[in-house]
């Protein structure tokens, strides 16, 4: 590839390779504080879509060790977006070190705050919100549960703020540093943000499961109790290597869902969020 | 001649799964395969009565009887027949002696 850029994101090693310039400085810009990783355990590509489209109407095909046979190309103008979404490939599809929850996970006093939900529930803001209030950010989109120790481990990648989102992130923390606005992509607008520098700095540090929360953004504050039984099904349904890692994903689930309190929570604003996040922590964790 | 007097079936080996009861459900997990099952009762009940051996459904049913609170109108040889057809298809119990 034209142009390389290699970054350390919690346990996870990447190399991302371009046909373009662009998206690989941007990379470098926001991925300044990371370290850089000296070996490879996911290789991402970013390539014309035809030899053509590197110069007229740049249109980036995302490649790499794991890719989906469908995904349609982007413009070169969310380039950084494509790279962000083969490296969620890569880590979704091939990553066995850890069973991947599709959650945002934020610490403090040394154990975690999980929350998983759907696109649009508020998890990624969420723990972005309460990344600056106290907690310690530790993810917005995969939250790593170790099978041998049950802990859950960083990754810290950079969080990906959506629509109404980028808005608010802006205003409550304007000294943060933001990529570029894209918009129009295939997800609404996006803008990424880099987390703050002690959820970088402290990226191998991980952090014992203490509670669980399902939220949902939209509804009136409610909170509600969840089953074990379902606890475990929809886990089962937001982890994207559960069945591939086999007796240790079984052993590592049944043990989280044993061990960790789990609540549903609906809101309607990021302060009723964190009032009810404040509450149920000082309840069960 | 087929039919369920002729059916006798085994369960998988208890070495084989890891059984871990949830609050409403059961997860049994099959090593051979990988699978998870999500199950609810009387299915975990009717493993662990069927033990290692191979029994027809009238052993079951008389050990399930001997064990719990049936119901006495309950027809528990279709029942017990029709649970075991799907475990059977699940792969949890293999059957032998139907043609």
């Amino acid at each position: 590839m034209r142009h390389e850029f290699r970054v350390q994101v919690g346990p996870a090693a990447f190399r991302i390779g371009s046909d373009w310039r662009a998206p690989v400085d941007q990379m470098r810009a926001l991925y300044a504080a990371y370290p850089k990783a000296d070996y490879t355990d996911f290789t991402v590509r970013l390539e014309a879509a035809s030899p053509l489209r590197r110069i007229i109407r740049p249109s980036v095909a995302i490649k790499g060790d794991y890719m989906l046979p469908d995904a349609a190309p982007l413009p070169l103008s969310q380039g950084l977006l494509a790279a962000e979404m083969g490296m969620n490939l890569q880590m979704a599809l091939g990553w066995r070190r850890q069973l991947i929850l599709h959650a945002s996970a934020v610490e403090r006093g040394g154990k975690a705050l999980i929350m998983t939900g759907t696109s649009g529930s508020g998890k990624s803001t969420l723990s972005a919100m309460l990344g600056r209030t106290g907690w310690r950010f530790m993810g917005d989109e995969f939250a790593l549960i170790d099978p041998v120790t049950g802990d859950a481990v960083p990754y810290p990648r950079l969080i990906s703020l959506k629509n109404d989102a980028i808005a608010a992130m802006v205003h409550a923390a304007p000294d943060a540093i933001f990529g570029p606005l894209m918009r129009g992509t295939p997800k609404g607008d996006i803008r990424h943000m880099v987390p703050p520098p002690q959820a970088i700095a402290d990226m191998d540090v991980r952090a014992k499961p203490a509670l669980l929360l399902f939220p949902r953004y939209g509804y009136e504050r409610a909170i509600r109790e969840v089953g074990a039984g379902e606890v475990f099904m929809r886990l089962t349904q937001a982890s994207t290597n559960y069945v591939a890692l086999g007796e240790a994903g079984f052993a590592a689930l049944t043990r989280f869902v044993r061990d960790v309190p789990a609540r549903a929570i609906d809101y309607q604003s990021g302060e009723q969020a964190r009032a009810l996040v404040a509450q149920l922590w000082d309840e069960l964790a | 001649m087929t039919g369920p007097d002729t059916k006798r079936y085994c369960a998988e080996d208890a070495g084989l799964l890891l059984i871990h009861p949830l609050d409403i459900m059961t997860l049994i997990y099959q090593r051979r395969s990988g699978m998870t099952h999500i199950v609810a009762d009387p299915i975990p009940q009717i493993l662990d009565a069927m033990g290692s051996e191979t029994l027809s459904v009238a052993e079951i049913a008389r050990r399930i009887i001997a064990a719990f609170d049936v119901d006495p109108g309950a027809d528990i040889i279709a029942l017990l027949s029709e649970r075991l057809d799907e475990l059977t298809a699940l792969g949890l119990v293999e059957m032998s002696g139907a043609a």
